[in-house]
């Protein structure tokens, strides 16, 4: 039963890549090449930065600040959405003011973060952080909210220290939800690493990426953004895979 | 005479005005006192603060006056080894299977592997949930669910059981099967029993003595001996006997039932 399960989702994602791809030609040949570049030529010159130095020298910037921008986010939201979990009144003063940080275009706090940070890897890192910070932060302080009151007693019953329970109660019982939350964190903070590289950097593939829209690089543009969509991709089925084994 | 198993002296229960709510006095002055190994259920109308009872012997709640008293000593605010509770709601943690719920207080009291093993085993096999001891709590139906979560009270081998209307969520045939388990584990196990609910019949049906509470705050307008032999089990709600004693309760709670609907 799970195999055919897992049989016909795998046929449904090809059926969507397919869909996809055929959308992509569609529209590369409503729009022509100045615009948009064919899907064949975008995996070929994908291929070719694939195996150029350059790009992995590019690629191992943005992965050095992605990285340290994502345990920041994830550590730091852990530690603030469990710590507003816990503490029920800051929790409900905190919620309606990490929401409205979530939702504002953090753009608008980049020129602050430049002038305390200065151009270079910090910047694009707390560019990220903040990013990603917030739903880590909301996800964990929901999570850690819903778990029921009948749990906490039960936890008490067996005379559990307060590591114990946080860490044998708490925590599972909220995994799927801080699960989602490092995973939309992920994404986020990947965003907010690559516009940080986009506005203010001289290297990284959200550097090179700018650098091929001011001289109208359009098949490179397609190709870096098709190796970005790759990778998120990639990353993302990984953590939903985790989130549903959680849940 | 033996000393009480567990004992309520003056006890009462205010809950402190908080949030824009008034204090509410949920319970007391209780007075009451449970034998070694018998079976003691309290009924009572919605809200008379019968769960706020079973909290505070549990030692999930301290008393705003008066003492509880466990095996002779103060419970205070803090439960007391030898007590197991089962609650109303589905207690089970989802994330676990069967097995590693019921083994999950003995793991945690650091109890050796090989132990939790045999008490693990035995008390799945007196449960009947060896079929499903692999199984999660969301595959199970909410009677086995709660069997999940008696089974995790029992393997502790607790003297004391509070049990806080453990089979509100289930139909009628199914919590008369459930009572008979029930009463088989307390012939067994020896344990002192104190049951929580609002079903006349289940009280009836279950119990040595039944308190009945007033409406809220809640104490005991009386408490009846039901005379049942200890070899009981549900087939005595056919007898005559057993109308009397319903009857009896419903005469009792019926001028407190109204009151607590707001009609008196």
């Amino acid at each position: 039963m799970n195999g055919a399960r897992a049989e016909s989702r795998r046929g449904d994602c090809l059926w969507l890549a397919l869909g996809l791809v055929v959308a992509w030609h569609a529209l590369f040949l409503l729009a022509g090449a100045d615009a948009l570049a064919a899907p064949a030529a975008t995996l070929r010159r994908a291929a070719q930065l694939l195996a150029s130095e350059r790009f992995w020298a590019d690629a191992t910037e943005t992965g050095k600040a992605f990285g340290l921008a994502c345990l920041l986010a994830m550590l730091g939201g852990l530690a603030l959405g469990l710590w507003l979990g816990f503490h029920r009144r800051a929790g409900e003063v905190a919620d309606p003011i990490l929401g409205s940080l979530y939702s504002i275009p953090k753009i608008t706090l980049y020129p602050v973060i430049l002038l305390i940070f200065g151009l270079g890897l910090s910047a694009k890192v707390a560019f990220g952080a903040i990013h990603g910070l917030f739903p880590v932060a909301i996800f964990t302080m929901n999570g850690i909210r819903q778990v029921p009151a009948v749990h906490l007693k039960t936890a008490r019953m067996f005379n559990l220290s307060p590591w114990a329970t946080v860490s044998t109660v708490l925590m599972p019982c909220a995994a799927a939800e801080i699960a989602a939350g490092l995973r939309i964190g992920f994404s986020t903070t990947l965003l907010g690493t690559l516009i940080g590289e986009l506005f203010a950097s001289s290297s990284g593939v959200g550097f090179i990426l700018i650098r091929a829209m001011d001289t109208h690089e359009v098949v490179d543009i397609m190709a870096l953004t098709f190796l970005l969509f790759a990778f998120a991709a990639a990353a993302n089925a990984v953590l939903h895979a985790l989130e549903r084994r959680l849940g | 005479m033996d000393s009480p198993h567990a004992e309520l002296r003056g006890v009462s229960r205010i809950f402190p005005a908080r949030d824009g709510h008034q204090e509410v006095h949920a319970l007391g002055p209780v007075d009451f006192q449970l034998a070694r190994g018998e079976f003691f259920a309290v009924v009572g109308p919605s809200g008379c603060g019968k769960s706020t009872l079973l909290e505070l012997v549990a030692g999930l709640q301290p008393a705003s006056a008066g003492d509880v008293m466990f095996e002779g000593r103060a419970v205070s605010g803090q439960p007391p080894e030898g007590i197991g509770v089962v609650f109303q709601e589905d207690a089970s943690f989802p994330w676990l299977s069967v097995r590693d719920n019921v083994a999950f207080g003995l793991r945690r009291a650091g109890v050796d592997a090989a132990e939790v093993k045999r008490r693990v085993d035995d008390v799945i096999a007196f449960m009947g949930l060896g079929d499903f001891s692999h199984a999660h709590p969301a595959q199970l139906s909410g009677g086995m669910r709660q069997r999940v979560c008696i089974a995790r009270t029992l393997v502790l081998r607790p003297r004391l059981i509070l049990l806080d209307e453990p089979f509100g969520a289930l139909d009628q045939q199914t919590r008369l099967l459930m009572g008979d388990e029930l009463l088989r584990l307390w012939r067994e196990t020896g344990a002192t029993v104190l049951l929580i609910t609002h079903a006349l019949d289940e009280a009836a049906m279950l119990s040595d003595r039944v308190g009945v509470m007033s409406a809220r705050p809640g104490r005991f307008i009386d408490i009846i001996g039901t005379g049942w032999s200890r070899e009981r089990d549900s087939r005595i709600v056919a007898r005559p006997e057993f109308g009397a004693v319903t009857a009896r309760l419903w005469n009792l709670l019926r001028e407190e039932s109204i009151k607590a609907l707001g009609h008196g």
